[in-house]
């Protein structure tokens, strides 16, 4: 017997808003709404996650059940009729998001995410100002600042909709389980988990949490610049550390790198960095950058000069030891920092410049 | 690696030894973790040290510094005794398993056990272990090759795999986990002093001709070079006398580094290139202003083969510029004319030179994400796992290797064994992570992990300052106490020039591959 792949699963029907749709066996209803090119609305969902079915925005009907079913987490049975947009449903799931938003404040602007936020979205889908919020007459909770798991990230409980995606992040994708929830009703929050107070947290300062997070309730707090969406160009690169080679984007505002994010699909880390590859980017605008060439001068110290100057003088003195003590006398020591490119001419360099083959790199360090 | 990070997670046993993976290649040791958490995988572990991975791991073998060719040997003693060696692997794809099989039986396990302090049963449990997997992939890292017997200790995993059939198939293979971002492709594009790009030896006269026609050079130098660690004795002789450094800090890196920064000073013309002033660009003649990877188009190659873009986000910092037209103006200058417009027409140079990157360009990584070499033609694939249907060589050759003890060994003077590694919040010198005040917060300065039963008889406390002194030099650092490591074990990082480590270590060369021994070395902690 083999085992059953996905591509031998069984294939049922359902139909959404009336449109028939074939999907796998064990699909959710939220995944034969996507291949039907319906669009519900998700908050905790997300796609490297099991399905957890805390916000209840995906809600949709489905025919003969007179309670509505969240779509993420509700497995889609042969023969069911959805039904994902409606009058009624619009209007349940205002009130469930109004429920988010009388927690998460409305004040975007000092915001990151204003412009690229789900929540704000569905704010303005499904038409829901501050005013809305007005009729319960809330006391708004507030919270003391207090240490997150890491010295790096602050958590900010107001913003925070208790999802429970970073929660989840940390247990399923790093196997810490770091984070938890904690408290009850307006009270409840995000904590890291102690065995005891004097115990050290069990975060690694990944920043999975973070790069998880629908509404910026874990923020980079060293980070070295701020920049809205629309501002921000994301250029795609290999990570410069360990040799795993993992794919990120650097996050660009006005010439400076601001930060780090990932895409779910891309590379060997599918979405996931370490802390290095998350947080070790502020090297690159660092002010001990040297930004012009050094020459040492008469006494003895290193002063700024120009490119000509510079790599005049180490044109001249390459040659003169080569010319009186033979291409021996001379050595290259390359960089497994650098790129491929790179290597390739400094060891061409060395071998039909310098004449030598005392070339090598970092390779045994 | 000879397979791919993805297979990792179908293997059915994973050794991984000489690697703190959790440290080292976090992302590699997810997919362990999760390998292990799904239960489709059993682990086993061989660290002198109490890594992180030991928490998930069936077996944890804790061997003595340095006896790893002795736990190696042993292991196949006990696969080849209880007959679960694969004989048809080795009947087909493998030569000298009588050599190697009549040198194995100087290892039982009782032997092992005196020599590495591994019990015996633990011993026969992996290896039965190992022997009745499917699928075995061996992991390691510095910790295997960072020793005299570097090169056996890889020969002894090298036959471990091969004579039980882990060679070759997916969710197998030997597999060295590179530690940084391109020291792969470094290697690939021939910056090592035997060969030149894609391996071609420089002794082959074919080879140099090759070149020399793709170069338009009259001919290429024939003679093998010096390695990185030869070089800094050569220097300190007076017989090297000009030394260009791209991007390496061998102050702080070097084994014995204090002799290195000495040979370093006695050079006629030391020029480094760098994006800051390291402690080597201090000592340099002329420095060059080189770009950041932020800064700078091309490609790595990562650990498994897979060539990757690297992108530019932003203009060069200042008045520096990528290292590749800071070369090619160099050359121009010294009279040979480099004539590239862009790191893509390097990389075709690369493809018409290199074989097994023939089939790679820059348009097909866009397009498929990455290619993992041998790719030779344009409509290959790319090759996620080696050694398929033969070894390049023909048959795999098993070479028998015997255990032989680290150069330095501990005495009444230095009692202690130091070994050396890295922390997950820093990267090799720290010139980079020491200055993202992120990482430097979670880990500002060097700790000397430190057994109970050492520090409490020299009266050293958690998080007391010590003094740490080898042969070759003394550093000043903290103590962390921690059953992490064995009694007669300290352990710390290389990062900080606060506490640079690498003048302690021992600068004693592997015969063959040049790597130092900086795994083992024999020290003395006082209190300050």
């Amino acid at each position: 017997m083999t085992t059953t792949t996905a591509a031998e699963k069984k294939i049922i029907a359902v139909t959404i808003d009336g449109t028939p749709v074939g999907v796998p066996e064990g699909s959710t209803i939220l995944d034969a709404a996507q291949k039907a090119g319906a669009r519900i609305p998700t908050l905790c969902h997300h796609p490297s996650l099991a399905p957890i079915g805390s916000c209840r925005v995906c809600l949709v009907s489905v025919a003969g059940v007179d309670r509505p079913a969240t779509a993420c987490n509700t497995q889609a049975l042969a023969g069911m009729a959805i039904t994902t947009r409606s009058e009624g449903l619009f209007n349940l799931r205002r009130e469930v998001i109004k429920m988010i938003l009388a927690h998460h404040p409305l004040n975007c602007t000092p915001c990151p995410l204003n412009g690229d936020c789900r929540l704000q979205d569905m704010a303005y889908e499904y038409d829901l100002t501050t005013f809305d919020f007005s009729e319960y007459l809330l006391k708004t909770v507030e919270f003391p600042w207090k240490a997150f798991s890491t010295p790096i990230l602050d958590y900010h409980p107001r913003r925070c909709i208790l999802c429970g995606r970073c929660v989840k992040v940390c247990a399923e994708i790093r196997g810490l389980g770091a984070i938890t929830m904690n408290g009850a009703g307006a009270h409840t929050v995000v904590e890291p988990v102690m065995a005891d107070r004097e115990s050290q947290s069990r975060c690694i300062s990944c920043g999975e949490c973070m790069r998880i997070c629908p509404v910026n309730a874990i923020e980079e707090r060293m980070g070295s610049a701020k920049g809205k969406p629309w501002e921000t160009t994301k250029t795609q690169t290999t990570c410069t550390y360990c040799g795993v080679g993992c794919q990120l984007d650097l996050n660009v505002v006005g010439g400076r790198v601001v930060g780090v994010t990932t895409r779910d699909d891309v590379g060997v880390n599918r979405g996931r960095l370490c802390s290095k590859g998350r947080f070790g980017y502020t090297f690159i605008h660092s002010p001990d950058r040297l930004s012009r060439p050094l020459v040492r001068n008469a006494a003895g110290e290193l002063e700024e000069t120009t490119w000509t100057t510079a790599l005049t003088l180490v044109a001249r003195e390459f040659r003169r030891i080569r010319d009186n003590h033979g291409p021996q006398a001379l050595a290259a020591l390359s960089s497994a920092r650098c790129t491929n490119e790179e290597n390739y001419l400094f060891q061409r360099l060395a071998r039909q410049v310098f004449g030598t083959n005392n070339v090598d790199h970092c390779a045994r360090l | 690696m000879t397979n791919s990070i993805a297979e990792i997670e179908d293997a059915d046993v994973i050794l991984i030894t000489g690697t703190n993976t959790t440290e080292n290649h976090p992302i590699i040791a997810h997919s362990i973790k999760r390998a292990v958490e799904r239960g489709t995988a059993k682990l086993i572990v061989v660290d002198p040290r109490r890594i992180d991975l030991v928490d998930q791991a069936n077996y944890w073998l804790r061997q003595r510094p340095g006896t790893d060719i002795a736990w190696l040997n042993g292991l196949l003693h006990w696969i080849v005794k209880k007959n679960l060696h694969d004989k048809n692997f080795i009947e087909e794809r493998c030569e000298g398993f009588a050599e190697l099989a009549a040198e194995l039986e100087n290892y039982p396990p009782e032997r092992v056990e005196e020599i590495t302090g591994i019990p015996a049963a633990e011993i026969r449990a992996a290896a039965e272990l190992i022997g009745r997997a499917d699928r075995a992939s061996f992991l390691y890292a510095m910790g295997i090759t960072q020793h005299i017997t570097g090169t056996d200790n890889v020969k002894a995993i090298a036959n471990l795999a091969m004579v039980t059939g882990n060679v070759g198939r997916w969710g197998t293979g030997v597999n060295p986990l590179r530690g940084q971002n391109n020291v792969q492709g470094a290697c690939d594009m021939g910056a090592l002093p035997n060969v030149l790009p894609g391996y071609a030896p420089v002794a082959d006269p074919e080879a140099r001709k090759t070149f020399a026609a793709a170069w338009g050079a009259d001919k290429l130098p024939d003679t093998p070079g010096l390695t990185a660690t030869e070089i800094m004795p050569a220097a300190h002789e007076g017989k090297v006398r000009g030394l260009y450094i791209l991007g390496e800090n061998p102050v702080i890196s070097d084994a014995n580094a204090g002799h290195a920064e000495e040979a370093l000073r006695k050079l006629d013309f030391l020029v480094v290139e760098d994006i800051f002033l390291t402690e080597t660009a201090r000592l340099a003649h002329v420095v060059l202003p080189g770009a950041s990877w932020a800064e700078k188009d091309g490609t790595f190659t990562n650990t498994e083969r897979r060539v990757q873009l690297v992108r530019a986000a932003i203009e060069p910092v200042g008045n520096s510029f990528p290292d590749w037209r800071i070369i090619q103006r160099l050359a121009q200058l010294m009279g040979v004319r480099f004539d590239y417009s862009s790191p893509e027409q390097i990389f075709n140079e690369i493809r018409r030179v290199v074989p097994s990157y023939a089939g790679i360009s820059y348009a097909r990584i866009e397009r498929e994400g990455g290619l993992q070499w041998p790719c030779p033609n344009i409509d290959h694939p790319g090759t996620p796992f080696l050694h398929a249907g033969g070894f390049k060589r023909g048959k795999g050759l098993l070479t028998p290797v015997k255990h032989l003890p680290p150069a330095e060994q501990p005495d009444a003077e230095y009692p202690l064994v130091l070994t050396t590694g890295r922390v997950q919040y820093h990267y090799h010198t720290g010139s980079m992570t020491r200055r993202c005040r992120s990482l430097n917060t979670l880990a500002p300065e060097a700790i000397l992990e430190m057994n109970p039963a050492d520090a409490t008889g020299i009266g050293i406390a958690d998080g007391d300052r010590v003094a740490v002194f080898s042969r070759r030099g003394s550093i000043t650092t903290r103590a962390g106490i921690t059953e992490r490591v064995p009694p007669g074990v300290v352990f710390t990082s290389f990062h900080f020039s606060e506490s640079p480590v690498n003048r302690l270590t021992n600068d004693a060369l592997d015969p063959i591959a040049k790597i130092p021994e900086l795994k083992v070395c024999a020290v003395r902690v006082e209190k300050t």
